[in-house]
């Protein structure tokens, strides 16, 4: 633990933060193993930030594994593709991981079907001229891997006044318990190098800079080893700290610059894919498989046996616990993705999503509670926040709905990343009372 | 079995619960240590303060349960360690009564409050009986005497006539007819008149670290109180303003007590480290000024009390500047 820590203090990092526990252990070491195609699957129109996607299929219709069942429905959407063979049984509301229904394809899984693609052409992405690379990767349903699902091809094409020079590529992961991203890196590092080629060419540059926490030796081992000579690829180790993985502080960390507040990487030249993305682009132009599937970590004491697996998007929760052991006698509260933003579920019938990174089943230890008491002052949110704001006064904003005073103390700067809240000696639901302020303001500036 | 609740779905296990009783746990060697040098005396006069806090908080603290929380007993500790110990226990009872009732409670309870409260109650006290509050009994020779007219009865005159009483090191050297430099370590072990927990840097210094180290007190506060302090009485001193040498300053009257306990209280301070540098320095100014300016020997408490009104002016000049809002001075060379 000290020698972490003595190598934590070289390593570049941001200011602020937090350390969780990690609990990585349970899982890094699991090699990731494919889940059997379930009975059924259910595929939401909107698993991506933006407009949800335009079903393409109805009720009856044979489907491939990879077909696109669902086309993007404007500039910031993505398609959907089936991610087994079989019978659409209908387009219906169902249960969504965000939790609102939302309009899905149920898809009878064909018990006989051999879970084949279709034979594809696939251009090779050498010959696909560079402006033509971000269509290939927007048909292919290409999202942001790393839990917030935007559609990549819009990154891709950053503002013309914008131009960017380094393609960040992350691989922190910080978020306790997940493993999926350390996973693709140790099993698929080839993918992610292809992945980063691709896009330095649909970008037009040549420099990328791989961020991997320092808890992942093994992985930032591959990842040097198996960088290719002829471009100028960086692994650069990084702080063990939350929330390390979040854009802004994993540019901080690397180049030392700040991100503008309220403007995008590309301000200062930067433009952040995660290595589960990029590996997937890799599939897409090597095999022709859209994004259908990922590598997921399933962990958590609540679990009977936690580990990696590549699991088919559509897949129900209930299937993924049952393949994994099921429950122990304490589990407490199921939550997708990681402990710190992760979305606690309410339902075993949702379906497991593109930006699903994690599947956390805590027993009631882990996710213990205390009673709420008054704000003492005592600071520790301000010296948690790594955007430098005063969640303290803005969480006593939040409480008597003065929303419309919480824009002044930068309520939009706040991107949620639980900090506040896990320091909080008081436990007073600050991220939280942000997220709903962002919501109740929206609501305020729509009327 | 299922729980829904909203990210992040892990706390850190920090509470403020914690906090308050591993302040209250702190101070047990510097209470041992009043006990040690006032004897019997100074277990009646905390007791009877902690009483008041409690009581008052019982009945008045709006939350259900809320002395469990421990912040009334770490005012009523506070308040029982900053009086003599010859102090009438009905008086020490009602300061307690004071520091919750109006220091605390009247704001809306725990967190809410302006003033650190065990200091409002001493500042009450004060005003209310200027001599009981300055009567410091000497060293009695049977440890098991009382020191003073304790058992007082309450709105009676207390019988001080036969205490014996001693002076405090500040008050010596600053109004003593003939003013004696107390050695610095007895200063630093307690060895001196002054208020109960007052006396022994030592402890208090070890008590604070603790918390320092825990977390559980934001370091930047006392130590910037201490630098000020040495600071200005050194500068002083030097130009010949002042009969008090800058370890004198540090090491005698309420400073430590008041720099590590009083003046970091959560709820009374800043939130921002700059806002604490300014908060402490502040407090070292004006401590050096009313110790060597001042109608009276000590002046930590109010100096705190004052700076205690300030803070949210200094929250608000202090706030954090936001991420992306400049370009790091590294950034500009580029």
């Amino acid at each position: 633990m000290v020698s972490r820590r003595r190598l934590n203090l070289q390593l570049p990092s941001f200011k602020n933060g937090v350390h969780p526990p990690e609990h990585k252990d349970l899982t890094s070491g699991i090699p990731s193993r494919r889940l059997a195609f379930p009975d059924e699957i259910v595929l939401p129109l909107s698993q991506h930030i933006g407009r949800p996607a335009e079903a393409l299929v109805k009720p009856g219709d044979r489907i491939e594994r990879g077909d696109v069942i669902a086309q993007a429905s404007g500039y910031v959407s993505s398609y959907v593709h089936a991610t087994a063979a079989g019978t659409v049984k209908s387009i219906e509301h169902w249960p969504h991981p965000a939790g609102a229904m939302q309009p899905s394809v149920r898809i009878e899984v064909d018990p006989h079907s051999t879970q084949m693609q279709r034979p594809r052409l696939v251009p090779h992405w050498d010959e696909v001229p560079a402006e033509q690379l971000s269509d290939e990767i927007s048909k292919a349903g290409i999202v942001g891997l790393g839990g917030a699902a935007f559609p990549s091809h819009v990154k891709l094409r950053p503002p013309e006044d914008q131009p960017v020079d380094v393609l960040m590529v992350n691989g922190c992961e910080c978020e306790p318990y997940l493993t999926s991203d350390h996973r693709t890196m140790l099993e698929r590092p080839e993918h992610v190098h292809l992945g980063i080629r691709i896009v330095l060419r649909a970008l037009g540059i040549s420099r990328a800079v791989i961020g991997i926490e320092a808890n992942k030796p093994d992985a930032i081992e591959v990842m040097r080893d198996t960088s290719p000579d002829d471009l100028d690829i960086t692994v650069q180790p990084l702080e063990v700290k939350y929330p390390q993985g979040a854009e802004k502080m994993l540019i901080k960390a690397v180049t030392g610059r700040e991100v503008p507040s309220g403007k995008l990487p590309s301000a200062i030249g930067a433009l952040v894919q995660n290595v589960a993305t990029t590996a997937s682009v890799a599939m897409v132009f090597e095999t022709g498989q859209p994004l259908i599937e990922r590598i997921m970590t399933v962990s958590g004491r609540g679990i009977r046996q936690p580990g990696n697996w590549v699991i088919p998007f559509g897949t129900k929760l209930s299937d993924v616990i049952a393949a994994c052991g099921g429950f122990t006698e304490d589990a407490s509260e199921i939550v997708f993705g990681g402990p710190m933003m992760g979305q606690s579920q309410a339902s075993l019938d949702v379906p497991v999503l593109k930006a699903t990174g994690g599947i956390l089943v805590l027993s009631k230890d882990e996710c213990k509670r205390q009673d709420i008491l008054p704000c003492i002052r005592c600071g520790k949110c301000i010296d948690a926040c790594p955007v430098f704001l005063n969640p303290q006064l803005m969480g006593a904003l939040a409480r008597v709905d003065r929303f419309e005073e919480m824009t002044g103390n930068n309520l939009s700067d706040c991107m949620l990343c639980g900090c506040c809240s896990y320091v909080c000696p008081s436990n007073i639901p600050l991220s939280q009372l942000f997220a709903m302020s962002k919501i109740q303001l929206s609501r305020l500036q729509a009327a | 079995m299922v729980k829904i609740t909203a990210a992040p779905h892990v706390r850190s296990g920090e509470s403020t619960t914690r906090i308050m009783w591993s302040v209250v746990l702190s101070l047990l060697p510097v209470t041992g240590a009043s006990i040690w040098f006032f004897g019997p005396s100074a277990v009646l006069v905390i007791l009877a303060a902690v009483a008041g806090c409690l009581l008052t908080e019982r009945l008045f603290g709006g939350r259900r349960n809320s002395i469990s929380d421990g912040s009334a007993m770490i005012t009523g500790l506070l308040l029982g360690l900053c009086l003599p110990a010859g102090f009438p226990l009905w008086m020490a009872f009602l300061g307690g009564v004071f520091g919750i009732g109006f220091g605390k409670i009247i704001f809306g309870g725990l967190g809410q409050n302006i003033f650190n409260p065990a200091l409002l109650g001493r500042a009450f006290l004060q005003a209310a009986f200027p001599v009981a509050i300055t009567t410091w009994p000497a060293r009695a020779a049977d440890w098991w005497a009382l020191r003073g007219d304790n058992l007082a009865l309450p709105f009676m005159s207390p019988a001080s006539a036969d205490a014996v009483t001693g002076a405090t090191p500040l008050g010596n050297l600053k109004f003593g007819d003939d003013p004696v430099v107390t050695p610095l370590m007895e200063l630093f072990l307690g060895n001196t008149g002054g208020s109960l927990g007052e006396t022994s840097a030592l402890l208090i210094l070890l008590g604070g670290i603790y918390l320092a180290i825990r977390g559980h007190l934001n370091w930047h506060i006392p130590v910037s109180i201490l630098v000020s302090v040495f600071a200005f009485s050194g500068l002083f001193y030097w130009l010949g303003l002042s009969p008090f040498s800058p370890l004198f300053m540090l090491f005698s009257g309420g400073l430590m007590l008041g720099a590590w306990y009083m003046a970091t209280d959560m709820v009374t301070s800043p939130v921002t480290h700059a806002g604490c540098w300014v908060f402490g320095v502040s407090i070292g100014l004006l401590v050096v000024i009313i110790r060597i300016w001042g109608g009276l020997p000590e002046g930590v408490m109010y100096a705190i009390l004052l700076m205690n009104a300030l803070v949210p002016f200094i929250n608000r000049a202090t706030q954090p500047r936001k991420f992306g809002s400049k370009e790091p001075a590294a950034e500009k060379e580029s």
